[in-house]
């Protein structure tokens, strides 16, 4: 420990090495195998297993956007998790301050239902959800089934629960006096909000943000059954380079690496304020 | 502590003219009374529409006679009263005798997937809490199974399981000789180790993560009193590390027993529509009794039943964690 005057005994720190090593190496192999074969020409990954390439080439990753539509999974993938994610951090903001900030009846009800909706397994509205998109549309006209509309609202609600209880413990830890301040200063709720809270928070909004984000891009359940060709999402759309005749697995490999690329880099940038966000909120 | 410099400049520069004041008082009173509400009402909305009224056509869906004739017109199906919860408890017929097994099969992978992504990740976390070189890079790697998309991560599982050009193989059969022949990994038993392989992969950065933030939230005094009383290291994290890190376990167990028990992406990705017997998940079983067999009153009441259990086994786990926590 850090804190202890005594340097840690031989025992402890050979556990550590050791543990630590091979750890590293079950989180490394999945990722090696990932980056080397998205670099291997067809014939390196339809044969026996290698480590390492017969010969360095970048084919993959040009092929892979002319095999399947990627192009636009893409772009479907990243308009509907941007838009799931600033909607669920604005409407968690709101919900977090009315429960961090007053008291009124049902506040508990409230909570206890938000969250325990993340205990249902998605299987189960799969299908009546499917039902009410379906009907939406035949009564109003607002096609919510198969459109990216329809994906963003599902999404969004995944993420909430978890965003709104994350940020109740979050807007708790900034102190009243201040917001108290900001409306004796007149500003109105909202003024004090926007003004005090949510900057004393942007740590854990961005947690909250990069979770809702996250959730979003991965979510596959409902982007099989919701989307249609033209608005497939990456999550749907990876699994077309192994319907065809053969398996592309170097392709494969390198698509994955592309739709991985933007989530792991923005969760590595502000891994930071995840953990800093959950100590302050979840964990408290 | 930065975070409270930042708020305050804001307040302190907002400081409008006095004249304001009168009005803007009594606005603020009536919106009192209406504002929490009102702050509430999308999130509210929002569950309604994709969570709770769902949830209520699943389970009016379920005393249904659903079947792919009454699809376009779910409200035709005539009501079937408890028949689809009688096949789907009826053990000893096919569908009955199918989701016991898949229930069981997923209470055994629940067990051992939440068992050891707790145990590595607590591990991790309790030898990271000291600063060596390289920790940094080494947290930020750790968290790179978690942060990937799920299906990119499955995805290259699959491929590492194939049969002829598969690393798993290749390691154990070819190189270290431990198998007589090639095993399959995707269909027959090994699928069960297969999936728990994968799902551990993927699920025991999140454990690491949250026991991190936990270990954050312990005092550093009790280590320098610990140290000062002769406690080496081993009796401190015995003593004073996991003690402290109770009301986070609890927490950290019922998410991560929810998120394995729901599970659908892994198995989903890892098998496709159909699972191997012996990693018959329920969700994918669920789903693949409503969507290829087209019976979806059977389905939905086979949902209402885990949704039951669940309720049940999460009530009871925050039920303890909650008497545990008052009472300590």
């Amino acid at each position: 420990m850090t804190t202890s005057p005594m340097a840690p005994p031989r025992s402890f720190l050979w556990s550590r090495r050791i543990f630590l090593t091979l750890l590293t190496g079950f989180v490394l192999v999945p990722v090696y195998v990932m980056v080397s074969s998205s670099l291997k020409p067809l014939a390196d990954v339809t044969g026996v297993f290698r480590w390492l390439p017969s010969e360095l080439t970048i084919r993959p990753y040009i092929d892979i956007w002319s095999t399947v539509p990627l192009a636009r999974y893409f772009v479907n993938s990243l308009v509907v998790a941007g838009a799931a994610t600033v909607c669920s951090v604005v409407i968690a903001v709101f919900s977090a301050y009315a429960v961090s900030r007053y008291d009124f009846p049902g506040k508990r009800v409230f909570t206890v239902t938000v969250l325990s909706t993340q205990m249902f397994p998605g299987i189960l509205f799969l299908l009546p959800l499917f039902l009410i998109y379906v009907n939406i549309g035949n009564a109003t006209g607002i096609a919510l089934f198969g459109s990216r509309g329809g994906l963003i609202l599902t999404y969004l609600t995944f993420s909430l629960p978890f965003s709104i209880w994350m940020l109740i413990g979050y807007f708790d830890s900034v102190p009243r006096d201040l917001d108290e301040a900001a409306l004796v200063d007149g500003c109105g709720p909202l003024g004090a909000l926007f003004r005090v809270v949510v900057p004393a928070a942007v740590p854990g909004i961005i947690a909250v943000a990069v979770y809702a984000f996250m959730t979003a891009w991965g979510e596959v359940l409902f982007a099989s059954v919701m989307t249609n060709d033209t608005t497939r999402t990456l999550a749907v759309g990876l699994q077309g380079y192994s319907t065809l005749n053969d398996v592309y697995w170097n392709q494969i490999m390198a698509a994955s690496l592309v739709v991985s690329v933007p989530v792991v880099a923005g969760f590595l940038l502000l891994q930071r304020y995840l953990v800093a966000g959950l100590t302050a909120g979840a964990v408290k | 502590m930065t975070t409270t410099a930042q708020a305050e400049r804001p307040a302190v520069r907002k400081s409008p003219p006095g004249a304001a004041h009168g009005p803007r008082r009594r606005t603020g009173r009536i919106h009192r009374v209406g504002l929490p509400y009102l702050l509430l009402l999308p999130a509210l909305l929002l569950e309604l529409l994709v969570h709770l009224v769902p949830m209520v056509i699943g389970i009016v869906m379920s005393f249904k006679e659903l079947t792919q004739f009454y699809i376009r017109d779910w409200g035709a199906a005539p009501w079937s009263a408890l028949d689809n919860y009688k096949v789907s408890v009826d053990f000893d017929a096919p569908v009955g005798e199918a989701l016991l097994h898949s229930f069981l099969v997923t209470v055994a992978f629940t067990l051992l997937s939440v068992g050891l992504c707790w145990l590595i990740g607590t591990a991790a976390a309790v030898f990271m809490q000291d600063t060596f070189r390289g920790r940094g890079l080494l947290r930020a790697l750790f968290l790179v199974p978690y942060a990937l998309p799920v299906y990119a991560a499955v995805i290259t599982w699959v491929f590492m399981f194939q049969h002829d050009n598969g690393l798993v193989n290749h390691v154990l059969h070819d190189q270290l000789g431990l198998t007589d022949k090639p095993s399959f990994w995707l269909i027959g038993d090994n699928s069960f180790i297969a999936l728990l392989t994968v799902s551990v992969w993927k699920g025991w950065p999140f454990a690491f993560l949250i026991v991190m933030a936990g270990l954050q939230n312990i005092p550093r005094e009790l280590y320098e009193a610990a140290a000062l009383d002769g406690a080496g290291v081993w009796q401190q994290i015995r003593r004073i590390t996991l003690p402290s890190l109770r009301p986070v376990n609890q927490v950290l167990v019922l998410v991560l027993f929810l998120w394995t028990f729901n599970d659908f992406n892994t198995p989903f990705v890892l098998f496709g529509r159909t699972a191997p017997e012996a990693a018959d998940l329920i969700s994918v079983h669920i789903y693949q009794a409503s969507f290829v067999t087209w019976n979806f009153g059977t389905g939905s009441a086979m949902s209402v039943l885990l949704l039951l259990f669940l309720l049940v086994t999460g009530g009871y786990l925050v039920l303890t964690s909650r008497g545990r926590r008052s009472a300590s």
